[in-house]
C-alpha cells in the first residue's frame, strides 16, 4: 500500500511538501486528478498516479496543462472533487480555460494547483501566479508550511464547493520541496460517480449567457471576500505598533526574525494565507493600530498594492514599505537572514549580520553545471546535426526538456527558447525573417504538449526548416512520467493507447520525414544532410530510449568501453562529445566504467579507433 | 529548544537525500521538531544537491549564508563551495574522495588541492573532520554507503540531539532491506572515524 494511504489517524509522518499536498487531496476524497508534469509540482502527481492504482481515485497524465484543467473542470461540473496540478508556467497554457471556467463555475470542489518557482531553480521565469486570481476573479490560497499545506488542501475543496468556483492553490518551491512533520487525518470516501445535469444556458458560454455568468462570478467574488475576512488562514499575531504583512514561506522568515531580534513587543504580524480576495476589513483594522507597515512577500508587490489601496480608502498616510531598493526585491527568493536584516533596519534595531567567512583566499572552484547524462541519446543527435550542418549558417531554436542543456559547450546547440512548443513556431518566424538554415529541437512529450499546432502551421504556411523530434520514450526531465507516445506496457500498465509520432508527423502533411537511430552516427549524418537540403518543412525523428529510463527498466545494454593504448590524445571524444564518463588521468583520457552505458558514440568519433569494448 | 542548522551538500547520486531523510525520521522518532528543504534541480544530470535541515523551534526550513552549525560535504570541492554557509563556530565534516566535475575534464577549471582545501576550511571554521568515506563504505561492503558513513560521523559530533541508536533504528526500518547490514556497518565506521579524529 502507498504510504500516503495510511489510515492511521493522528500518526505523525515526515513528508515532502508535495507528499503532504497529495495526502491532503486523499483526505479530501479527491475523485479525479489530472496533470502535466513540471518541477516543482511533479511529486504530487507521481504520488497520486501511483495511489490511483490502489484506490478509487482516477488520475491521468494529460497532454498539457490546458487539457488537464479541462478534464478536471468537467469532472467538477459532474459534482466530483477534482484537481489539476501544474507548475506556474503551465497555468499560462491553461489560462484560456481558467478565465471562462471562472464564469461557468463548478459543482464539486475543484482545486487548481500552481507551483511557482521564485529564483527559477528549474524554470524559465519566476512569474507570480497570485495575479491569476485577480485576473480570473478566483480565490487564491497560499500555505506557509508543509503541515499547513495538507490542511489547506482540504479547506480549498470545501471553499470551492461553498463558492461553486474553482480555487487556485499557489505554492512555491520552498513549500513543494520542503519536508516537515505532518499529522494524518481521516481519509474521506471517494465519490467517483458523477452526473451531469444539462443546463446549456449556464454552461454554454455564448455572449448572452456569459453576460449573466459574469454577474454570477462577481457575486461569488463578494462571497469570497466575506469568507476571506473570517478565514482561519488570515490571522494576526501580536499587537505592537509596527505592522508586518506576510504570506507563504516568508511568514516563517518573519516569525524567526522577530524572535531572534527579540522585538515581539514592537510588531504585529498579519499572515495572509487566503490572499485573493484580500480580507479588506481585517487589513483595515490591522492598519489602524500601526505606525508603519512592512510587507514581506516574494515575487511581485501583490499584497503591497492592495494594502496601500486599503490604506488610501481609510485616509491613512502611514508609511507602507515592501518592494524598494532599501527593502525587498521583486527578484528571486528571500532568506531568513535577509528578512531579519530588513526588519531590523525598518525597526531601527541593533543587528548582527551573520559572520560569513571571507572567501577571498579560496581558489576558484570548478563549476558543476548539470550536463546531459553519460550515454544520453540527445548528445548523439546534437553531434549528428552539427556534423550535417557543417559550413552552414544556422539558427537553432530549442525547447523545454533535458535537451535544453544542449546550450552548453561543447554542443552549443541552442539559440532560442521561450516556452513549451516554441521551437517549432519560432522556427516558422526565423525562417521567414532570415536566410539562415533553421534547425530546431523538441522532445517527444513537448511535441505532444504543444508542438503539433506549430508543425501544422509550418506545413500550411510552407515554412522552411528542419525539426528534430527527440523521441526518448518518456518525459525524462521531470522524472520519467508517461506521455502519449510512451509504451505503457513497459511499465506494466494496461488500458492505455499509444500515439506514434511518425504517424502524426506524416498525417499533418510533412513530406520529408526521416527516422534515425542516433547511436549510428555515419548513417544518421547522411540521412540528416538530406533532410537539411529539403526546401520546406522536414522532420527528423531521433529515436532512442532515455538512458536513465532504460536503466530503471533494466533495459540498458551491457557493454562498457575503455580507451586503449592506441589513443593519440586528439581528445575529439572530450572536445566534441563531452560525455561525463570521460575524465583525464595524468593528461590521458579515460572512461569511468561505472558511468559508461555502452552507447559507443565515442567509439565512432575517435579518429584512431582507440576506444574498445571491455572484455567482461 | 535550541535550534541546530545542518547543511548537507553532495553531487547528484551520492545519496544525500536518503541521508537527510534518515536523519529527519530519527528526529521524528526522538520527538525533535525538524524542517528540511532540498534543492535538487537536475541532480540526476550531475548537478549539486543541497539539503538544509533545521532542528528545534525555528520555523524556516532554509539556512542563510553564515548560519550553518554543521556542514556535511559528500565531495571535497562541494564542501569548499558551501563554506559560505559556515561561520567560525561551524563544525565541518567532509568526505575526501573527489568527484571532479566535468568542467575539469574539458579543461574549464582546476580541481583544488586537497591539502589546501582542508587548510582553508580549518582556518575559517571551528573544526574539520575529514573522512575517507568511500574507503569506509567499501569496507562496510557497499561503495554507495558514503552517505551512511558521513551520517555516523555527524552523529558522533553530538551537535544534534539525536542518538546513534535511533538513527540505526531508522536505517533498519527505512532503507532497502538488502543494504541494511552494510548501511549500519558504514554508519558505525563513520562514527568511529570521527571519534578517532576527536582524540
Amino acid at each position: 500500500m502507498h504510504k500516503l494511504l495510511s489510515d492511521q489517524r493522528d500518526k505523525k509522518m515526515l513528508l515532502l511538501g508535495n507528499e503532504a499536498i497529495a495526502r491532503g487531496a486523499i483526505e479530501a476524497g479527491l475523485a479525479i486528478g489530472a496533470t502535466y508534469p513540471g518541477t516543482p509540482s511533479s511529486e504530487i502527481s507521481a504520488a497520486l498516479f501511483e495511489i490511483s492504482h490502489q484506490s478509487d481515485l482516477y488520475f491521468e497524465y494529460s497532454t498539457n496543462e490546458k487539457v488537464a484543467l479541462e478534464v478536471a473542470a468537467a469532472a467538477a461540473n459532474c459534482g466530483l472533487r477534482s484537481m489539476a496540478i501544474m507548475k506556474h508556467v503551465g497555468l499560462n497554457v491553461a489560462a484560456d480555460a481558467l478565465m471562462t471556467l471562472a464564469y461557468v463555475g463548478v459543482k464539486g470542489g475543484m482545486v487548481i494547483l500552481s507551483a511557482d518557482d521564485p529564483f527559477m531553480f528549474s524554470s524559465q521565469n519566476e512569474q507570480d501566479n497570485r495575479y491569476y486570481g485577480k485576473l480570473s476573479g478566483l480565490p487564491v490560497l497560499e500555505p506557509s508550511s508543509v503541515d499547513e499545506a495538507k490542511e489547506m488542501i482540504k479547506y480549498a475543496f470545501e471553499l470551492s464547493e461553498k463558492l461553486q468556483e474553482p480555487v487556485l492553490f499557489r505554492t512555491t518551491t520552498r513549500i513543494n520541496h520542503s519536508s516537515g512533520i505532518v499529522t494524518l487525518g481521516d481519509i474521506a470516501p471517494v465519490n467517483s460517480s458523477g452526473d451531469f445535469v444539462k443546463d446549456p444556458f449556464s454552461y454554454v458560454t455564448v455572449p448572452a449567457v456569459s453576460r449573466n455568468l459574469h454577474v454570477k462570478l462577481l457575486k461569488h467574488w463578494d462571497e469570497a471576500k466575506s469568507i476571506s475576512e473570517n478565514s482561519p488562514y488570515n490571522l494576526i499575531e501580536g499587537d505592537g505598533p509596527c505592522g508586518i504583512v506576510c504570506n507563504g514561506i516568508s511568514y516563517n522568515y518573519v516569525s524567526d526574525a522577530v524572535k531572534d531580534l527579540g522585538c515581539e513587543e514592537k510588531v504585529k504580524i498579519l499572515k495572509i494565507g487566503f490572499s485573493n480576495p484580500m480580507p479588506e476589513s481585517t487589513v483595515k483594522n490591522f492598519l489602524k493600530g500601526c505606525e508603519k507597515v512592512l510587507v514581506v512577500e516574494e515575487g511581485e508587490p501583490y499584497m503591497e498594492e492592495t494594502v496601500k489601496a486599503f490604506a488610501q480608502e481609510e485616509g491613512s498616510t502611514i508609511p507602507i514599505k515592501g518592494k524598494s531598493p532599501s527593502h525587498f526585491s521583486r527578484l528571486y527568493e528571500y532568506s531568513p537572514a535577509l528578512v531579519r536584516k530588513v526588519i531590523a533596519e525598518y525597526l531601527d534595531l541593533a543587528y548582527q549580520p551573520p559572520a560569513i567567512p571571507d572567501m577571498s583566499d579560496v581558489p576558484e572552484i570548478p563549476q558543476r553545471p548539470p550536463n546531459l547524462c553519460a550515454g544520453c541519446s540527445h548528445r548523439a543527435t546534437f553531434y549528428i546535426a552539427k556534423q550535417a550542418a557543417a559550413g552552414m549558417e544556422t539558427i537553432i531554436p530549442t525547447d523545454i526538456g533535458c535537451y535544453t542543456l544542449g546550450l552548453l559547450p561543447p554542443m552549443s546547440m541552442a539559440d532560442f527558447v521561450i516556452c513549451m512548443g516554441s521551437s517549432v513556431t519560432t522556427s516558422c518566424g526565423f525562417s521567414k525573417a532570415t536566410n539562415k538554415k533553421v534547425i530546431s529541437f523538441i522532445g517527444d512529450s513537448t511535441f505532444f504538449h504543444s508542438g503539433i499546432p506549430g508543425l501544422i502551421n509550418a506545413v500550411f504556411n510552407n515554412h522552411n526548416f528542419t525539426l528534430f523530434i527527440l523521441d526518448n520514450g518518456t518525459t525524462a526531465m521531470t522524472g520519467h512520467q508517461p506521455n502519449p507516445g510512451v509504451d505503457m506496457t513497459l511499465l506494466n500498465q494496461t488500458g492505455f493507447g499509444r500515439v506514434d509520432i511518425e504517424d502524426v508527423v506524416r498525417a499533418v502533411g510533412v513530406k520529408e520525414v526521416t527516422v534515425i537511430q542516433p547511436f549510428k552516427l555515419k548513417k544518421s549524418i547522411e540521412a540528416v544532410k538530406k533532410a537539411f537540403e529539403f526546401k520546406g518543412v522536414s522532420v527528423v525523428i531521433s529515436r532512442e530510449m532515455c538512458t536513465l529510463y532504460a536503466k530503471s527498466l533494466k533495459l540498458q545494454k551491457g557493454k562498457r568501453y575503455r580507451v586503449s593504448d592506441k589513443c593519440k590524445n586528439h581528445r575529439d571524444c572530450i572536445n566534441q562529445l563531452g560525455c561525463p564518463a570521460f575524465f583525464l588521468n595524468e593528461g590521458r583520457v579515460q572512461i569511468n566504467p561505472a558511468q559508461c552505458t555502452g552507447c559507443a558514440v565515442c567509439v565512432q568519433v575517435c579518429p584512431e579507433n582507440a576506444i574498445l569494448p571491455i572484455k567482461e | 529548544m535550541n535550534t541546530t542548522r545542518v547543511i548537507l551538500v553532495a553531487v547528484g547520486g551520492q545519496g544525500n537525500l536518503l541521508a537527510s531523510s534518515v536523519l529527519g525520521e530519527a528526529a521524528l522518532l526522538s520527538q525533535i521538531p525538524v524542517r528540511m528543504s532540498e534543492i535538487h534541480g537536475m541532480a540526476q544530470r550531475g548537478g549539486v544537491v543541497e539539503s538544509a535541515m533545521v532542528f528545534g523551534d525555528a520555523k524556516s526550513p532554509v539556512i542563510s549564508d553564515g548560519e550553518a552549525d554543521v556542514l556535511v560535504g559528500f565531495e571535497p570541492s562541494e564542501t569548499l563551495r558551501a563554506l559560505k554557509k559556515c561561520n567560525n563556530q561551524t563544525v565541518v565534516i567532509t568526505n575526501l574522495e573527489p568527484l571532479p566535475p566535468f568542467t575539469v575534464a574539458i579543461g574549464k577549471g582546476v580541481y583544488p588541492d586537497l591539502n589546501e582545501l582542508q587548510n582553508l576550511i580549518r582556518a575559517k571554521t571551528a573544526r574539520l573532520i575529514s573522512i575517507d568515506a568511500v574507503r569506509l563504505a567499501r569496507e562496510a561492503g557497499n561503495e554507495l554507503a558514503v552517505n551512511m558513513v558521513l551520517l555516523g560521523a555527524l552523529i558522533q559530533t553530538e551537535k544534534l540531539p539525536v542518538k546513534a541508536e535511533t538513527v540505526k533504528e531508522v536505517i533498519r526500518t527505512k532503507t532497502k532491506q538488502a543494504f541494511v547490514e552494510s548501511n549500519i556497518k558504514a554508519f558505525e565506521l563513520g562514527f568511529s572515524a570521527a571519534q578517532q579524529k576527536n582524540k
